[in-house]
């Protein structure tokens, strides 16, 4: 047992201590601490009042136990006690336990509080810091409810000690942490700025993180402290190495204020008034200049101090990006110690090119330095060192050296850690598709990316590859012969098998003239790899095969023959078994006419953001791509924020209307809606009509249900003749009459259903239209009710739904005909599938008519369907949402209105409504609690729009004010004439 | 600053401290993930590590590391002095400090921690006046003597 203990010893906490160090096992130990806590409760429940000395011993123990690693579930009563002793170390020992171990018990709550409040009220300094000191260290929201007013009396209260005040400002950040919203500075505001200029540099040190802080959320109101900010700054940088006595630390003055004030005045652009804006150029020179003089110690801690102040002047200048001067001087300093011996500097150097790499003004010059980064790559020891690099060449690939850093980045695959692999899988098939100039190289490098990494190659990586190949004839033969060389190498990649597949099942036929690659040379090849694959690779493969049937007839023998065989047609996998007796049925029964149309060659895909690189933001994190990224994605016509992607198997599948079953149907997420029971092939393929009389796998009529699909769209002749409605064709509405034109009030029922789903559309003495619905990315299925409210039939009862105008271009409403009969008091229900080809501003009419007693009802109403329907909702911190709003700034982007309420302004009416409108409702975004702000991805066909919207309320004025910005233009203005009506 | 834990090189925690309120199983994750991450890596490695959206800074002590969480914003090289300054004032106030003392002592580790941080950020730099808070401290306590007489359980 170590003889030393400073101050009050306590012996018995010792001695148990050095019991427990001295067990042997684990069972020892806990066997020691049952018996330490069987001795504790029977103290705590004794007779004997214990006195303040043995009550601090065992909340001490206690306390050890419990950091240990084991449960405490009594001694906070005794805890609380000790907060009221006047004895410090008492005291002290209560609140540390408090602060370990706090407990939401309301009772203690309040008696904590109690003990605080008094303690603040004592007027001394060391009670008044453990006070605070337990706040900051519990920090919830009780306790700000409590003391969030009291303490910035407390911080700018001119008789407070200094290191009350300082404590004061800590705690006050901490719990502008947690409740923002309790946290008012107000009047305090200016003096809290002012506190910049106090005499005490510990007191300024503190109260600059407060200050950093709020000025990030309340950037307009601390401005002043800039200004402040830059003086004091230039004060210390001018300042020899030990004018400021004990704030120098080891010959650097004040390096913690330094960068404090630095990252302060990241918060802000570069100050306006040129004299501030000349000072502060000026202490940023001389922080540059400082690196290159020689250092005054040899200690790593003045090396440190001295490099942190200038890593943060560099990361000030980064932020400005507006002076090319000082930004190539950064990137010389940088590149100085990406050399350097110093593994620290190396890993900052490479991590702070990154952002420097994302300016125009030192993209250059940070390209200068891509030998020196490939070399990290390749020799540096340290993995996360390695990382860094590997980000920087990521950051710093352009045009003009993608080749280079591209086929770098392969070779260190090869040898790269597990860790990382994945990751740098992404990267390189981003950067391989971003910079392509010829795609073979494209094919070439993709290949490459799965024989190296194959494991670490995700399924977006190779369904783009596809996607791309699919959609650039130029690429097919090469991409077909490509692959085809890759699976003669006798231990291939699962992946590889996959993309051989489905290219060879594609455009197997571009590289057929070549003996050495004859049709039944392919197939022989493929089949090699069957049996070592997964099941859906052999899914995959079973497809490729049928389109080899259809691609080189003379293969259809060999392959019927192992499509016939028990293995596959009685495959313990339904899925397997399905698609070999479907396609065996195929290609048995169909006409050559008929194979060719069902397997027609893959139409190309819609092009969209590579959804590698939503993965890739994804697995980073928001941030960790960078803005030119982010533009370049949005420039190649993907949104915002990477969406939804569909695998090119799905999808593919879909499209081509081969069999095949669940992938498709789950694409749409909502089938559970539709009516089940149907075999597993209830895909509703074209497959099923064609074979309409049988086979086993006959589907039900249910299938129809599902025409989201746009293949499927044409109506069959057979069965759908009764279809009234196809999306396209709008004239075939009943022959006795022209729709009727939209009621007058029809706007006014669209609106009421903007911010909500379901609910009763339309009714008058006859009729009443209830709507239900529900949406899912660009999908959409509504329930339409048609109630009678008389006690006669309705007859020659018909619905249309019509799409006016380039409506018709943007949106596909299927439905089903109704009944013509509707009984009196009887309700019948229609089904509208809707999918959102692009964005839209007008809605869709739907169109009743019926014979109530002989006289004809016509009525046309629009019908909910609203471009915000088909919002998913974005989560985004603050950061990102401001970095975003930015990006969409140019003026068509935002779309503005002022208006009065109409409703209650309610809080929580407003919050109801925000999210009924199909976005995410950020908290903590807007500086001021009363604005709303929300995001969220508008999904459509074609493309997604990201949008942004804001709404501040003046309850006094009983106006608001509404900001939308998108990503397009039209439904920015859509976006706010529907929501100008809903507030 | 989000987290700082001591551990010695054997995997025992003997510090830890929280800055952003976490549940105490997610802090027995990040534990075991911060040792098995710090612990694994050879010495002449660099000080910084990136995990999940923190950066770790840490650094070795004879036996015992000293690694602390940051946010993307905050500056590496710095909170490694942080760390370097809260060693010299154990140092100051035990004199000669070693890991045994922060076992037996481990409220007076955390008390001088309180001194120098709080709600993660920087309290006071000076070592001078930290040393002053702690001599304070002291002289409210009680003597020894009166301690000593106590019986030990």
């Amino acid at each position: 047992m170590p003889a030393v203990s400073k101050g009050d010893g306590m012996r018995g906490l010792a001695v148990f201590i050095s019991d427990i160090r001295n067990c042997k096992s684990k069972e020892a130990e806990i066997k020691r601490i049952n018996k330490e806590l069987a001795n504790i409760r029977s103290k705590f429940k004794g007779d004997k009042a214990l006195d303040g000395y043995s009550k601090k011993k065992y909340v001490c123990k206690l306390l050890f136990i419990f950091l240990l690693g084991h449960d405490i579930d009594f001694g906070h009563m005794e805890a609380v006690n000790l907060l009221s002793s006047n004895k410090y170390t008492e005291k002290q020992i209560g609140y540390l336990f408090i602060s370990v171990l706090v407990n939401s018990n309301s009772e203690l709550i309040r008696l904590i509080n109690n003990a605080i409040k008094n303690d603040l009220s004592s007027r001394n300094p060391t009670f008044m810091c453990l006070a605070l000191h337990c706040i900051a260290n519990v920090g919830s929201r009780e306790m700000a409810e409590a003391f969030a007013s009291e303490i910035p009396r407390i911080l700018v209260a001119g008789d407070t000690m200094d290191s009350v005040k300082q404590s004061a400002a800590l705690c006050l950040l901490r719990l502008y942490k947690t409740s923002p919203d309790l946290v008012l500075m107000g009047e305090w505001t200016s003096r809290v700025v002012h506190l910049l200029n106090d005499q005490h540099m510990g007191v300024v040190t503190a109260a600059i993180s407060l200050i950093t802080c709020l000025s990030q959320k309340n950037p307009d109101e601390f401005k002043t402290c800039v200004s402040l900010a830059v003086s004091r700054l230039s004060r210390i940088v001018s300042s020899a190495s030990t004018d400021l006595q004990d704030y120098t630390y080891y010959f650097v003055p004040a390096p913690w204020l330094s960068c404090k004030l630095l990252r302060l005045l990241q918060c802000y652009p570069p100050p306006e008034d040129g004299a501030v804006k000349g000072r502060l150029v000026e202490c940023l020179e001389t922080i540059l200049n400082k690196a290159q003089e020689p250092p005054k110690s040899k200690k790593v801690q003045h090396s440190n101090a001295k490099n942190a102040i200038l890593f943060e002047a560099i990361s000030l200048i980064i932020h400005y990006d507006s002076e090319p001067n000082l930004l190539v001087r950064a990137c010389n300093q940088l590149g100085q110690f990406l050399q350097h011996r110093e593994t620290n500097l190396r890993y900052l150097a490479l991590e702070s090119m990154c952002t420097l790499a994302s300016s125009e003004f030192s993209h250059e010059a940070v390209k200068t330095h891509i030998e020196t980064v490939i070399n990290a790559l390749k020799t540096e020891r340290d993995v996360s060192v390695r990382q860094r690099a590997a980000d920087l060449l990521y950051a710093m690939c352009d045009r003009s050296n993608a080749k280079q850093i591209v086929a770098e980045m392969l070779s260190y695959l090869e040898t790269a850690d597990y860790s990382i692999r994945e990751e740098m899988v992404l990267k390189v098939a981003i950067l391989a598709e971003k910079y392509a100039i010829d795609y073979s190289w494209y094919v070439d490098t993709i290949l490459n990316l799965i024989r190296i990494a194959g494991d670490y190659v995700s399924e977006e990586v190779w369904y783009r590859v596809i996607q791309i190949v699919i959609n650039r004839d130029d690429v097919q033969g090469y991409a077909a012969k490509t692959v085809f060389e890759a699976l003669q190498a006798p231990a291939c990649h699962e992946n590889m098998v996959k993309v051989g597949g489905y290219i060879l099942g594609e455009f197997g036929n571009l590289i057929a003239g070549d003996p050495r690659s004859s049709p039944l040379v392919q197939f022989n090849l493929l089949h090699s790899k069957f049996h070592l694959c997964s099941v859906p690779t052999r899914a995959l493969l079973l497809s490729a095969y049928i389109k080899f049937i259809n691609l080189f007839p003379e293969t259809k023998a060999t392959i019927q023959e192992v499509l016939r065989c028990d293995s596959q047609i009685r495959n313990s996998d339904v899925e397997l078994q399905q698609r070999a007796v479907e396609y065996l049925k195929l290609s048995s029964i169909a006409s050559t006419d008929v194979l060719a149309t069902v397997l027609e060659e893959m139409p190309p895909f819609p092009e969209r953001e590579s959804s590698i690189l939503a993965k890739l933001k994804k697995k980073k994190g928001p941030g960790a791509v960078s803005v030119t990224e982010l533009e370049d994605s949005k420039r190649e016509g993907g949104e915002l924020n990477g969406g939804g992607d569909r695998g090119p198997d799905t999808a593919a599948m879909a499209a081509s209307n081969t069999s095949t079953p669940s992938p498709s149907a789950d694409l749409l997420g909502i089938r559970s809606a539709a009516p089940v029971g149907a075999a597993p092939s209830s895909a509703g393929s074209l497959l099923v009509d064609v074979f309409s009389e049988a086979g086993p796998t006959a589907p039900s009529a249910a299938v129809n249900d599902d025409g989201f699909l746009r293949d499927l769209e044409q109506p069959t002749e057979t069965s759908d003749s009764l279809l009234v409605e196809g999306s396209g064709d709008l004239d075939s509405a009943p022959p006795s009459e022209d729709p009727a034109p939209p009621l007058s009030e029809a706007d006014e029922l669209l609106n009421k259903f903007v911010c909500k789903n379901n609910g009763v559309l339309f009714e008058n003495q006859l009729l009443q239209i209830g709507i239900k619905s529900e949406y899912r990315q660009n999908l959409g299925r509504m329930y339409l009710f048609y109630g009678n409210k008389t006690s006669v039939q309705f007859a020659s009862f018909t619905t249309t739904v019509s799409c006016p105008g380039e409506l018709q271009s943007q949106l596909n409403v299927q439905t089903k005909p109704v009944e013509p009969l509707v009984e009196g008091g009887a309700q019948i229900q229609q089904v509208l599938n809707i999918e959102c080809l692009s964005d839209f501003s007008e809605a869709p009419l739907l169109n009743i008519k019926f014979r109530y007693g002989g006289a004809l009802q016509n009525l046309t109403l629009k019908l909910p369907v609203t471009i915000n329907k088909f919002f998913q909702p974005t989560e985004m911190s603050s950061h990102d949402f401001f970095q975003r709003w930015k990006q969409l700034s140019q003026p068509q982007q935002e779309a503005q209105k002022i208006f009065k309420a109409n409703h209650s302004m309610d809080t929580e009416v407003l919050k109801a409504k925000l999210l009924g409108l199909g976005t995410a409702l950020l908290d903590n975004v807007d500086p001021n609690p009363e604005n709303y702000v929300c995001a969220g991805v508008i999904q459509t066909k074609s493309q997604q729009v990201g949008c942004l919207l804001r709404l501040e309320p003046n309850a006094q004025a009983q106006m608001y004010r509404l900001t939308l910005r998108c990503s397009k233009d039209s439904v920015s203005r859509r976006l706010c004439e529907l929501l100008a009506q809903q507030f | 600053m989000h987290f700082l834990l001591l551990f010695s090189r054997q995997g025992k925690l003997r510090l830890q401290k929280w800055f952003t309120p976490l549940t105490d199983r997610e802090k027995k994750k990040v534990i075991r993930d911060m040792m098995m991450l710090v612990l694994a890596r050879p010495q002449r490695f660099c000080n910084f590590l990136q995990w999940r959206d923190l950066k770790i800074v840490y650094k070795r002590y004879a036996s015992l590391y000293f690694c602390a969480a940051l946010d993307n914003q905050d500056n590496e090289l710095l909170t490694l002095e942080v760390l370097h300054r809260y060693v010299e004032l154990l140092d100051k106030y035990f004199g000669n400090v070693c890991e045994l003392d922060i076992i037996f002592n481990f409220e007076k580790a955390y008390f001088i921690l309180d001194e120098f941080l709080m709600g993660g950020e920087i309290l006071e730099t000076s070592k001078a006046a930290v040393g002053v808070c702690l001599e304070e401290a002291d002289t409210l306590q009680e003597t020894v003597e009166e301690y000593m007489s106590k019986p030990a359980y």
